[in-house]
């Protein structure tokens, strides 16, 4: 017995054709699921929605199960704001919104920006959570209607971000640097995992990427957990975190001293 | 039938109304006008209220350090040898010369009294598990001379009912225990004095006697005299405390005291289910502002009070057996308060008593009772809702009602009795129905009326299923008839347990504190709602093979696919529990009630969610036989995948109007679930009630904990004396739960951020 993961967001049933031509416009999506979730992924009570598909592998990712793009359920865009619209009162009540996390929400920028125009048209805040590794494929009308980047950098030198997600930091500075242009909110998250990201020098340099940016009002330090675990035994992946121990609390509060000594606005998730 | 009725007004008048607001309340009781036309709404925030005080604290160590050796044992101490009654016991005290508020049920602290009239076994039982001798005068008494509730409801119960009950298709009936569940206006007490309320009581006799003899006017007749007799008894047993309480309260202490002797006689003489305080804060805030505007009273000595009378409240107990104890989860009384809420005219009913309540669980430490309940509104002032949801996260020791839905449809001056079940404070009274199972009635309607474990007929006999893949509309078309008879059964039960207790065991002093009319409704209830809905989506949505045994009867089923379940926010299977509540409701409104009560029902279980699911097979929905089920409301434990509020919103679906006498939703967040920070969390949790009660949900229990705090204190329970959890309702010291609630509690979802 498994519980229907999109609950009754319905699942779009086409033809080959038919799909990746609405795939290509952006008007169905691939989604792995959705969660109404308070005090993560931004303020308030939000409705974020796990889109499928990423370019990274990161070593310590919590959903592996969101890498392929195909492992989604082919949604509407539509069917999707019009969920949103269902819980206006409780964003209205709780100062939350829509969240667009994944997987790499970038993946499907048309969908991604389809959705983000609904919801803003409902007057519903809006959030998105990416790696900022395909930051280029975000349009500026996109950003438009985009409230807040939660945007995670995940180390702060190349060598340790490659190591940690097999691909370049570049393109999530410069994704950083345009965010900051513009003056879109941001709120960085930097996962600490003992013995890959933990080290002094790549939190400083984290830390001197972000304070560059005025836009950046916190940095939430998330502490690996090995809750992800199970999934990447189910997927049969190999997993090269499996012996690591969640960070130390002092170690916590190392990192978190680093980042307020560059006067960030920073917390524990 | 209330006459105007002149009350002793002159002596009120004098010093203890000095100072109120004019009104007719003092031409009549009413209680609600003199809140309104007196109280001070408070909308600021809770910098001004006081810690505990030396004396105070002191005084709670002095009682506290009996609990260890209370828990150990089961009881501190029982008087074995006096039937409880209002007088019954000479003065007690914890401290004499430290107590500000006193009285005790019997004359020592955590001594517990028989109380037989609900049934002679219970007392027996209890007194033989805890070693106390039965004394053979008192037993022959008991089942010779005077007869009890419990006798009197066996002589009528039909054999249908019998067999129900003892195959737990129905269960927890109040047939061998005292029902609860009725609030006595306390607050008269305080406001007017026993001798205006017995005067009112006498006005309303002379009515009674004018009228033809009828079997309900004598009986009327009757409870009148035991009431006026109560009111007397209970006037002597404050002044063997030294207290006149003739007429009305002059000052706060006395109101506290007052209140407290008026709530003290109750539960000398009744061992209810639930015995419910009702909803004093602010009625005491009054008082209060009255002493402080005086300059008779700190603020210190305001919150001292209130202390008191909550350390009080906390050692109430009766004499019950352990598997009692099982059932309900320790040691329940539910000593619920109700708090907040808004007042018909807008102004919402918070004042800084409300606040000096809540303040007593950092006063005294968090603990189980009372049971402290805000009605909940987004129209509450903001810093009381800030601190409402501090004292949650800090505590986990409050729940919260929907103020809308209640005042709605009771008013406002309504309070909790029990979990949540709302009643007009002296205006209204329930026949408490403790609950069916709906999810083995599911079972019995597949299997033709048979029971899935005994195999004997329970329910009427029909055709059994056919075998392969259960068919929705035919399983619904059987669960429907089925239904029909557990509603007829039932509320044949109930007419016969609520016309006995009305007879043997008639709770005299907590009516003396009603109206003479009241309105009376008939508190049905249903659990297993969220097994019942799972299975049905189950059978609707994927595919259900029943597995028949050598009996015949299906005892497992062969699911396959995916289905939708309770608790996601996904109207497929959340509009399918909603139909189950409307339709066991209408089908119990077409069977006539005992005393013409209003037919109600809940969505609760209190801890029973266990028992039933011991008693209960397995299910299509992929539960295993003898496994919980969720508690009240709730969807199955970790089947709600997407999030605490996604599971809540379900649950809002179900229809109050459906279901009055209240829905019982509990969560359990991990702090970090609800923000980052302290300041986060608070306004999350704010916002989180305001979007649930925004959202027509009636009621949740919200606990702020961490797995490990509670896996720990499995293991060193020594060192969490005082931790409090929710529970389908009310609150329970989680070290005083058996092991297996403790791990029912712990199976439960916790809902958290882990993304």
């Amino acid at each position: 017995m498994t519980a229907t993961v999109l609950a009754d967001l319905p699942a779009v049933e086409l033809d080959r054709e038919e799909r990746l031509a609405a795939m290509r416009s952006g008007e169905v999506g691939a989604v792995h699921s959705w969660e109404l979730v308070t005090a993560v992924d931004g303020p308030g009570t939000r409705m974020t929605t796990f889109l499928t598909g990423c370019p990274l592998r990161c070593l310590y990712c919590q959903n592996p199960d969101t890498w392929r793009m195909r492992d989604g359920t082919e949604v509407r865009a539509d069917d999707l704001v019009a969920r949103v619209a269902r819980y206006r009162p409780v964003f209205e009540a709780t100062g939350g919104g829509l969240t667009l996390s994944g997987g790499e929400p970038l993946m499907q920028p048309r969908f991604v920006a389809r959705v983000l125009r609904g919801v803003k048209q409902l007057g519903v805040r809006t959030a998105l959570d990416t790696s900022g590794f395909l930051g280029a494929a975000a349009t500026d009308e996109m950003l438009d209607d985009v409230d807040l980047v939660l945007l995670d950098v995940k180390a702060g030198d190349e060598e340790t971000y490659r190591r940690a997600t097999g691909r370049t930091l570049r393109p999530t500075i410069d994704f950083g640097d345009r965010l900051a242009a513009r003056g879109t909110e941001v709120w960085v998250r930097f996962v600490l995992v003992p013995g890959l990201t933990d080290a002094v020098d790549n939190v400083e340099n984290v830390a001197r990427i972000v304070e560059r940016w005025p836009n950046v009002t916190r940095v939430e330090i998330l502490p690996f957990h090995q809750l992800g675990r199970g999934k990447w035994e189910r997927l049969d992946t190999p997993y090269a975190l499996a012996d690591v121990a969640p960070p130390s609390p002092e170690l916590v509060a190392r990192v978190r001293r680093q980042f307020e000594a560059h006067g960030l606005p920073t917390y524990v998730g | 039938m209330t006459i105007a009725t002149e009350l002793r007004t002159e002596t009120g008048r004098g010093r203890g109304w000095e100072g109120f607001v004019d009104g007719p309340w003092q031409t009549r009781i009413d209680v609600r006008d003199f809140i309104q036309r007196n109280y001070t709404p408070y909308d600021g925030d809770s910098a001004f209220l006081a810690g505990p005080t030396e004396r105070t604290s002191a005084l709670w160590r002095r009682v506290s350090s009996l609990f260890p050796e209370e828990r150990e044992k089961g009881v501190y101490d029982v008087d074995w040898h006096t039937p409880a009654g209002i007088t019954a016991h000479a003065p007690g005290y914890i401290d004499r010369a430290n107590e500000l508020i006193v009285g005790l049920q019997t004359d020592a602290p955590l001594k517990r009294a028989m109380m037989p009239n609900g049934g002679w076994r219970m007392v027996e039982n209890a007194l033989e598990t805890y070693g106390y001798p039965v004394d053979p005068m008192l037993k022959k008494v008991f089942t010779e001379y005077r007869k009890t509730h419990n006798q009197g409801v066996f002589d009528a119960y039909p054999p249908s009912v019998r067999a129900a009950r003892s195959s737990h298709v129905i269960t927890g009936l109040p047939d061998a225990y005292g029902r609860g569940r009725i609030i006595g206006d306390y607050r008269r007490v305080a406001l007017y004095g026993v001798d205006a309320l017995i005067a009112d009581k006498r006005n309303d006799r002379a009515l009674l006697d004018r009228q033809p003899a009828s079997e309900d006017i004598i009986r009327a007749r009757e409870e009148n005299s035991e009431q006026i007799r109560a009111l007397q008894e209970l006037g002597q047993m404050a002044a063997s405390y030294g207290f006149d309480i003739s007429q009305p309260a002059t000052n706060a202490r006395e109101a506290v005291q007052w209140t407290y002797f008026a709530y003290l006689g109750a539960v000398k003489e009744q061992n209810g289910a639930a015995m419910s305080l009702g909803r004093t804060a602010t009625f005491l805030d009054i008082y209060l502002e009255r002493d402080l505007a005086r300059g008779d009273l700190t603020e210190s000595q305001a919150q001292e009070l209130i202390d008191d009378f909550v350390i009080k409240l906390r050692i109430v107990r009766f004499l019950r057996t352990p598997e009692y104890d099982a059932l309900f989860s320790g040691d329940p009384t539910w000593v619920t308060e109700s708090l907040a809420g808004m007042g018909d005219d807008g102004r919402p009913l918070v004042t800084k008593t409300t606040f000096r309540y809540l303040q007593t669980l950092y006063n005294l430490g968090p603990a189980p009772e009372p049971n402290l309940t805000v009605l909940w509104s987004d129209r509450l002032p903001e810093g009381f809702k800030r601190f409402a949801a501090q004292v949650s996260i800090d505590t986990s020791a409050i729940q919260y009602e929907s103020d809308h839905h209640i005042r709605e449809w009771w008013g406002d001056d309504a309070a909790i009795a029990c979990c949540v079940s709302p009643m007009r404070v002296g205006k209204q009274m329930q026949f408490f129905g403790a609950r069916v199972n709906l999810a083995k009635t599911l079972l019995y309607a597949i299997n033709g009326g048979r029971d899935e474990i005994t195999g004997k007929q329970v329910g009427p006999a029909a055709s059994p299923v056919d075998e392969g893949p259960l068919d929705y509309r035919d399983v619904m078309k059987r669960f429907d008839a089925e239904m029909d008879w557990l509603a007829g059964t039932y509320v044949e039960a109930l007419n016969v347990i609520h016309y006995m207790h009305d007879k043997y065991a008639y709770e005299r002093l907590e009516m003396a504190l009603h109206d003479t009319d009241v309105l009376r409704t008939m508190a049905c209830g249903i659990a297993g709602l969220s097994v019942a809905a799972d299975s049905l989506s189950a059978i609707k949505y994927a595919r259900v093979v029943p597995v028949f045994d050598e009996r015949g009867i299906v005892v497992d089923f062969d699911t396959t696919g995916d289905f939708p379940t309770f608790g996601n926010d996904d109207d497929r299977v959340d509009a399918i529990a909603r139909d189950l509540v409307e339709r066991f409701m209408e089908k119990l409104r077409a069977y006539p009630t005992y005393r013409d009560a209003l037919h109600t029902q809940s969505v609760l279980t209190i801890t029973s969610n266990v028992v039933y699911g011991k008693a209960t097979g397995n299910t299509p929905d992929g539960r295993r036989r003898g496994e919980p089920f969720a508690p009240g409301a709730n969807p199955m434990n970790g089947r709600d995948t997407h999030g605490m509020l996604a599971s809540a919103l379900s649950v809002a679906k179900l229809a109050y109007d459906d279901a009055q006498d209240g829905i019982s939703l509990t969560n359990t967040v991990v702090p970090s679930g609800l923000g980052r920070t302290k300041e986060e969390q608070v306004t999350n949790l704010v916002g989180l009630l305001d979007a649930y009660t925004g959202s027509d949900g009636y009621h949740m229990n919200v606990n702020v904990l961490n797995r490990e705090t509670l896996e720990d204190a499995m293991e060193h329970p020594e060192k969490y004396p005082q931790l409090t959890v929710r529970v389908s309702g009310y609150a329970v010291n989680f070290v005083r739960l058996t092991r297996e609630q403790q791990l029912d509690v712990l199976s439960r979802t916790f809902h958290g951020a882990v993304a």
